[in-house]
C-alpha cells in the first residue's frame, strides 16, 4: 500500500488575535501547526500501513518553514516527505494549489504507484474544503469526502471502502483505486512519536521540489494561476438593529410582559 | 462566448428539494435582476422532473434538467460531469451551490473541471453594477476575519453559501421553461458506489430549521443551571442553542453551537440567555426575526441587536418566563 498524505502547515487559528487598531490579523507569535484535519488523515494512512504494510509519503506546499510540519509527520512514522516550495507558488488560491499538488502526485506516481491520497476535509486558515476535491478532479481519481474511517482496503480487486459521515447519516462508499479521501477531525487518536522515529525525523531533510522539478506551466502557478483574489478583508461586525425595548420589573413582571409580547406574534402558540 | 445567466444548483434528498436551494433562488433572483439576465435552476437526479414547477415558483426562469437513473444517489462524478456539460454548453456567468456537505463535495470538482474560481461558504453576495462582478464575502481564519473575494476574468464565478444565510423567498405563481439534456454516462464509468447507509441514531439537532431557539451562554454558570434553558425550550416548543463557551464547558454538545464556528440560524424567535453578544456569536443569529436578550449587564452588546431586553439575573428570570409561558399555553389549550 502506498498512500500520499497532503499536509498543510497552518497558523493555530485558536491563537490568532485581531489588532484592534489596524483591524488585521496578528500573526507574530502564533504557533504553526499541522492542519488538525490533516493530522487525522495522516493517522488513518499510518494505520493502513500498520495493517497492510507499505509506505506513506507526505507532501506539503508552502514556504520553506513548512518543512517543520513534514518532519513532524516523519516523527509519527511517515516514510518520505516532499516540500513543494517556490516563489512562483506564492499567492495560490485553491485552483492553483490543487494544480501544483496534482502535478507533484503525478511525479510521485511516475516513480512508484500510489493507491490512496489523503487530505483533510479543510484547512483551518483558508477554511474552503476545496483543495481535496480539486486534486481528485485534476487526477481523475475517485473522491470520497468527509471520511470517518477506512473500512476495507483491497488492492487485489482494486477498491477501497470508506465510511462517510454526512448530515443525518453515514454512507459506506466503495471506490476504485486510486482514490482520494478527505478526513474529518477527531476521527482517530493520533499516535505518539516513537523514539527511533523522532531521531529519524530530527535528521530527516524533506526533498524540495520547485517549479523546475515539476512538469508545470507558469501561467497556472501562484497569483497568476489563481482566478480568485482577496479584494478586501475586514473584521466581522454585527448589523445594528432598531432600538431595543427594555422590559423592567420583578422577574414575574418581566416574564408576564414578555410572554404577552410573544403570544400575539404567534411565536409562542399552542400546538 | 459571452457568459450569461445566474444558475442555482438544486440539492435534493429523499424526494424533497433542500430549503437552501430556495434560499439561493431568492438571492439568485436579485443578482439576475441586477445583471438584467435570467435565473436558472440546475436540476439533476432520477425522476426529478416534477421539481421544476416548484423551482419556477421560487424565482427560476428556466430549469436545466438532466434526468437519468445513474443520478439516483448523489455521487460526485456523474453530478459534476452533468453540471460541467451544461455549463460548457450554456455558459453561465454565476453558479451558486449550497455549502452543505453535498454542495462542498460537488463545487470543488466542478470549479476545477471548469477551470474557474470558487469562493467557499459565502455569507454575502452582491453585484457591482459597473463591473458586473460578483462580490463574495466569506469568513476565514476560523471566523476571525471576513474577506471579500472577486473572480475577475474566469467564468463562471462560483460560490457556495451556507443554509439559512439568505431568507426563504415567498413562492409566487410563475411559469418557466425546461431545457433538457442527456447525461451520457454509464454506471460502469462511475468510480464510486454507495454500498449501504446507516441513519444516525438519536434525534438530530435541527437548529438551522428551528422556528424558536432558546440559547444559553456562559452566564448560566453551570451544567445544572443550563437545564433552565432546556426547560423553557421544552415548554415553548423550541430548540436549544448555545454559545461556544457553553459548549466548551461541556454543558451541551457542539451540534447546538450557534455562531461563526457553529450553526447559522434564522428562527422567528431567538432568546439569548446569559450571552454577551460577541460578534462571532451574533453573525450566526442576527438574522432572527425577534431577539430577546436576558443579561445582568445592561451594557452587554447583545442588547444592541435585541428586540426585547431584560436586565437581570437569568437564574431568576428564566424560570419565571417558563412558568408564565406554561400558564398561558395551558390557558390557551383550555379555551379551545
Ligand atoms: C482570507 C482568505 C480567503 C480565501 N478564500 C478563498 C476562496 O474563497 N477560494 C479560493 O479558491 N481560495 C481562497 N483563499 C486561498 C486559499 O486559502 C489557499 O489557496 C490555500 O492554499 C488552500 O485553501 P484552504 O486553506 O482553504 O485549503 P482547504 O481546501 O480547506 O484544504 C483541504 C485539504 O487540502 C490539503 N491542502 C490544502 N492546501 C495544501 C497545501 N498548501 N499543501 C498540502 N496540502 C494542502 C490539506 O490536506 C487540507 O486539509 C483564501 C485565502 C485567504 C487568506
Ligand atoms: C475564531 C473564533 C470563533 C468563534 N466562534 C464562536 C461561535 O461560533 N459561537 C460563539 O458563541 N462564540 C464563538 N466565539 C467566541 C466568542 O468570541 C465569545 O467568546 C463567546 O460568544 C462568548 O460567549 P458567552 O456570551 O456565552 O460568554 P461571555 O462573553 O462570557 O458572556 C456571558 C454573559 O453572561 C452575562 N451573565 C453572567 N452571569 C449572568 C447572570 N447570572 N444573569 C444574566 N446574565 C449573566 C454576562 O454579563 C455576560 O454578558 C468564537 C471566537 C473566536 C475567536
Amino acid at each position: 500500500m502506498h498512500a500520499v498524505v497532503l499536509l498543510k502547515q497552518v497558523p493555530d487559528t485558536a491563537e490568532v488575535r485581531i489588532d484592534p487598531k489596524t483591524n488585521t490579523l496578528i500573526r507574530e507569535g502564533v504557533p504553526s501547526i499541522i492542519n488538525p484535519y490533516d493530522a487525522h488523515a495522516l493517522e488513518e494512512a499510518l494505520r493502513l500501513k500498520d495493517k497492510y504494510g507499505g509506505k506513506v509519503t507526505v507532501v506539503s506546499m508552502g514556504p520553506p518553514q513548512a518543512a517543520e510540519a513534514l518532519k513532524k509527520a516523519i516523527s509519527y512514522g511517515a516514510d518520505r516527505a516532499i516540500l513543494l516550495t517556490d516563489r512562483k507558488f506564492a499567492g495560490s488560491d485553491t485552483l492553483a494549489t490543487s494544480y501544483v499538488l496534482a502535478k507533484a502526485i503525478e511525479k510521485i506516481v511516475s516513480q512508484e504507484p500510489v493507491d490512496l491520497v489523503f487530505a483533510g476535509k479543510q484547512a483551518i486558515d483558508g477554511d474552503t474544503a476545496q483543495v481535496g476535491p480539486g486534486v481528485a478532479a485534476r487526477l481523475n481519481m475517485a473522491l470520497i469526502t468527509y471520511i470517518e474511517r477506512v473500512e476495507e482496503f483491497n488492492p487485489d480487486e482494486g477498491y477501497v471502502v470508506a465510511v462517510r459521515k454526512i448530515e443525518g447519516r453515514k454512507e459506506y462508499v466503495r471506490a476504485k483505486l486510486p482514490a482520494l479521501l478527505t478526513a474529518l477531525k477527531g476521527i482517530n487518536e493520533i499516535r505518539y512519536a516513537t523514539m527511533p522515529d523522532m531521531i529519524r525525523a530530527a535528521r530527516y531533510q524533506p526533498e524540495v521540489w520547485g517549479k523546475e522539478q515539476l512538469d508545470v506551466e507558469e501561467a497556472f502557478l501562484g497569483l497568476k494561476g489563481s482566478p480568485t483574489q482577496v479584494w478586501k478583508s475586514f473584521v466581522p461586525q454585527a448589523k445594528a438593529r432598531a432600538k431595543v425595548e427594555m422590559l423592567t420589573g420583578s422577574p414575574e413582571e418581566v416574564a408576564k410582559a414578555l410572554v404577552e409580547k410573544l403570544v400575539p406574534l404567534t411565536l409562542i402558540a399552542n400546538k | 462566448m459571452h457568459a450569461q445567466g445566474v444558475w442555482v444548483f438544486v440539492e435534493h434528498l429523499g424526494g424533497e428539494v433542500a430549503p437552501v436551494t430556495f434560499e439561493l433562488l431568492g438571492k439568485g433572483r436579485e443578482l439576475a435582476d441586477d445583471l438584467e439576465t435570467e435565473l436558472a435552476a440546475v436540476l439533476l437526479g432520477d425522476g426529478v422532473r416534477d421539481f421544476a414547477e416548484q423551482l419556477f415558483r421560487y424565482g427560476a426562469d428556466k430549469v436545466y434538467l438532466i434526468d437519468d437513473s445513474v443520478l439516483k444517489d448523489y455521487r460526485t462524478y456523474p453530478y459534476a460531469k452533468g453540471i460541467v456539460k451544461l455549463a460548457q454548453k450554456y455558459t453561465p456567468e454565476i453558479i451558486l451551490i449550497g455549502a452543505t456537505t453535498l454542495g462542498r463535495d460537488l463545487a470543488g470538482v466542478v470549479a476545477t473541471w471548469l477551470n474557474t474560481g470558487l469562493t467557499a461558504d459565502c455569507t454575502e453576495l452582491s453585484i457591482d453594477k459597473t463591473t458586473r462582478l460578483l462580490h463574495q464575502t466569506r469568513p476565514a481564519f476560523g471566523g476571525n476575519i471576513m474577506a471579500t473575494i472577486l473572480c475577475k476574468t474566469a467564468r463562471p464565478q462560483m460560490a457556495t453559501v451556507r443554509p439559512r444565510v439568505f431568507p426563504l423567498p415567498e413562492p409566487k405563481p410563475r411559469i418557466g421553461v425546461v431545457v433538457e439534456e442527456e447525461l451520457g454516462i454509464l454506471e460502469e464509468e462511475v468510480p464510486t458506489r454507495i454500498i449501504k447507509y446507516e441513519e444516525e441514531k438519536g434525534p438530530g439537532v435541527y437548529l438551522d430549521k428551528a422556528e424558536i431557539i432558546v440559547a444559553g451562554g456562559r452566564g448560566l454558570g453551570s451544567k445544572k443551571n443550563f437545564r433552565l434553558v432546556e426547560e423553557l425550550a421544552e415548554v415553548i416548543g423550541g430548540v436549544v442553542g448555545a454559545s461556544r463557551p457553553a459548549v466548551e464547558a461541556g454543558w451541551i454538545p457542539y451540534a447546538h453551537q450557534v455562531g461563526q464556528t457553529g450553526q447559522t440560524v434564522r428562527p422567528k424567535l431567538y432568546i439569548a440567555c446569559g450571552i454577551s453578544g460577541a460578534v462571532q456569536h451574533l453573525v450566526g443569529m442576527q438574522m432572527s426575526e425577534v431577539i430577546v436578550a436576558i443579561n445582568n449587564d445592561p451594557s452587554a452588546p447583545i442588547f444592541n441587536i435585541a428586540t426585547y431586553g431584560i436586565v437581570g439575573d437569568v437564574l431568576e428570570i428564566l424560570p419565571a418566563i417558563t412558568e408564565e409561558a406554561r400558564r398561558v399555553l395551558a390557558g390557551q389549550r383550555g379555551v379551545r
